[in-house]
């Protein structure tokens, strides 16, 4: 069984979202992600001041298996990456919703991360 | 070991060596110093060497090899013998027509052949590779939409079922990638189509057979809904080996399809090369086919260029594309003849359909057991990963120790635990009978002995390699250990 924090809101795609104080949102994959892709070994990261728009494809997340994109949960501008991840993939395997985390928006308007799934619907969109 | 490893200083293979003779004609100062750093050996110590090492390889001569046509179906040694006729290998590419007329003529008749098989109304050999004629392929639907000044179209439809390449293709040629998704009975879900058509849809690229080993069935309803809406199709020929002589990509309406004349027609390139993508293009696409081309003026044989076809989207290779393949892919298409192309179609279908009801007998679970499968067929071994925690990947690995290669596996993405099973057309039905009773037996140990299956190779020169270590610390380098 896969954790799902509560606190965290998540898509579809398996994002989570973080809202932090100040307008910006943290963004990382889900411990159910990281399981289907297995073990990353690359992590191409968007650039620090790129526009993003909801759903746009802004991370490819590569593993032995597979590439995907992770896209954006809301619209916003990217104000941090996690450089971390370039030397060291795996946390996002080890540390989804922590050290594992993937990028950083300041979106205009926090209430559109409101309009997605929580904890619980989530849950139920993995384990239907 | 590396070759490296056996050399002992002063040792040579003196039949190899240049003559001291042999005057070098470059001043000095463009001369080495230093020693060049080659390994040191016998001849005999070479031969054992490379000779050792490729008896480690598991081939399509020496096993059964069910990545099929993708990667390596049997080459008929003859074609790659009358490729290498010394009067068309020893031809200079920049030999004029006149002396040129029999290869200028096998280039003709080549083009025709595609022609003809693949229902299209002309052919251009030219695209070095798959991917080269993939970009062809778009490169002139851009080509056609912007000769017609429409810059509205932006977008290709991409079906998540189509090979990871074609995004790639619509990406590299300026357009933006909408997927459409699958419907659960593997045919491109007709909803989502018509909700994503528009003004902005410069076309779709479409694999059909699809990489989900089924046949696209609403093809021409496809084909009408993106003709109407002002788009072009585009046929991704990746799995021409299930339809070949049955049905054309012309009849299905396509405008633009490349073909990998390495994989269906003939060219052992399992190593990554070389390859040919040719192109055949309907009625829409022709002024702007990739140059050259062969044309046949009375009894004579020339080349059309830049004067003939002014909006020709150009020229993708110095001379005329890899001319070995192109070669190798003439003798096996005039060895085969209309009546013999008919027969590797029903019998790569043949034998995926006879692989495939053996498997689901045998307790295996199919992705489509409602679908006839095309040349290949998807296995999901969902349930015994879960069950037993046996994946695809162990299956893959001891099916080495079974001595078979394994099919291709965790593609395509949209099944989960998948094995993509492709036996080719030159299978005996005792060759296949084998493979299923190594399936039985490994389905069996997955829940008697998972530990055989999930520590498997045993039997090979090497046993389980790190996967994920080889690709997070990528080292190609070799150093010398001093």
């Amino acid at each position: 069984m896969s954790d799902i924090p509560s606190e965290l809101r998540y898509t579809q795609s398996h994002e989570w979202v973080q809202v932090n104080d100040d307008d910006v949102i943290t963004v990382g994959i889900t411990d159910h992600a990281q399981e289907l892709l297995g073990d990353l070994v690359f992590i191409e990261l968007p650039s620090v001041g790129d526009e993003v728009a909801a759903e746009d494809a802004c991370v490819v997340v590569e593993s032995v298996k597979a590439a995907s994109d992770v896209y954006a949960p809301v619209a916003g501008e990217v104000v941090a990456v996690n450089t971390e991840l370039d030397d060291a993939p795996e946390l996002v395997n080890t540390d989804p919703y922590g050290e594992g985390w993937l990028f950083k928006l300041r979106v205009a308007d926090t209430s559109a991360v409101e309009s997605l799934l929580d904890a619980d619907a989530y849950g139920d969109e993995v384990h239907e | 070991m590396v070759i490296f490893e056996h050399s002992k200083t002063g040792r040579a293979a003196t039949a190899q060596m240049p003559q001291d003779s042999v005057k070098i004609d470059l001043p000095a100062r463009f001369l080495r110093e230093s020693d060049v750093g080659l390994p040191e050996l016998s001849e005999m110590q070479v031969v054992r060497h490379y000779t050792q090492l490729s008896q480690k390889n598991f081939s399509i001569d020496t096993q059964f090899y069910p990545l099929g046509s993708c990667t390596m179906k049997y080459n008929p040694r003859a074609c790659n013998s009358l490729a290498m006729l010394p009067g068309l290998v020893d031809r200079h590419p920049l030999a004029p027509d006149k002396y040129s007329q029999g290869f200028l003529q096998i280039m003709y008749e080549l083009q025709e052949m595609l022609m003809e098989v693949t229902g299209m109304q002309a052919v251009s050999l030219s695209p070095m590779a798959g991917a080269q004629g993939e970009f062809a392929g778009v490169a002139m639907i851009r080509a056609y939409h912007d000769t017609q000044g429409d810059a509205a179209r932006t977008e290709i439809l991409v079906p998540d079922a189509a090979h990871g390449t074609n995004p790639a293709t619509a990406i590299m040629c300026g357009y933006k990638v909408r997927e459409i998704p699958t419907d659960d009975q593997g045919d491109v879900d007709m909803t989502a189509l018509r909700e994503a058509v528009g003004p902005q849809t410069a076309g779709i690229m479409l694999t059909n057979p699809s990489t989900l080993g089924v046949f696209e069935r609403k093809v021409a309803e496809i084909a009408g809904i993106i003709h109407e809406a002002g788009g072009l199709l585009y046929y991704d020929g990746a799995n021409l080996n299930a339809i070949l002589g049955k049905v054309k990509p012309g009849d299905m309406g396509f405008d633009v399809i490349h073909m990998n004349l390495h994989k269906t027609f003939s060219t052992p390139h399992g190593g990554g090369g070389p390859g040919s993508g040719a192109i055949g293009v309907s009625g829409r696409l022709l002024p702007f086919r990739p140059i050259p081309v062969v044309e046949k003026t009375g009894e004579r044989y020339h080349w059309l260029t830049e004067k003939e076809l002014p909006q020709s989207i150009g020229r993708l290779s110095a001379f005329a594309g890899n001319a070995g393949v192109l070669l190798r892919a003439y003798v096996y298409m005039r060895m085969l003849g209309r009546e013999g192309m008919h027969r590797v179609a029903d019998f790569a279908t043949l034998n995926a359909n006879y692989l495939m009801k053996r498997l689901e007998q045998a307790g295996f679970e199919l992705a489509f057991p409602e679908r006839r499968a095309t040349h290949e067929f998807i296995v999901t071994l969902k349930k015994q990963a879960k069950d037993y925690g046996v994946t695809a990947k162990d299956f893959a690995k001891r099916l080495l120790d079974f001595n078979f290669h394994a099919p291709t596996t965790y593609f395509p993405l949209l099944v989960p635990e998948c094995l993509l099973i492709e036996p080719t057309e030159t299978e005996s039905k005792e060759e296949l009978d084998g493979f299923v009773e190594a399936m039985i037996c490994i389905l069996s140990e997955a829940g008697n002995d998972p530990e055989k299956v999930t520590g498997a190779p045993w039997t090979q020169p090497n046993r389980r390699f790190d996967e994920v270590k080889a690709a997070r610390e990528l080292d190609l380098k070799w150093t010398s250990g001093e």
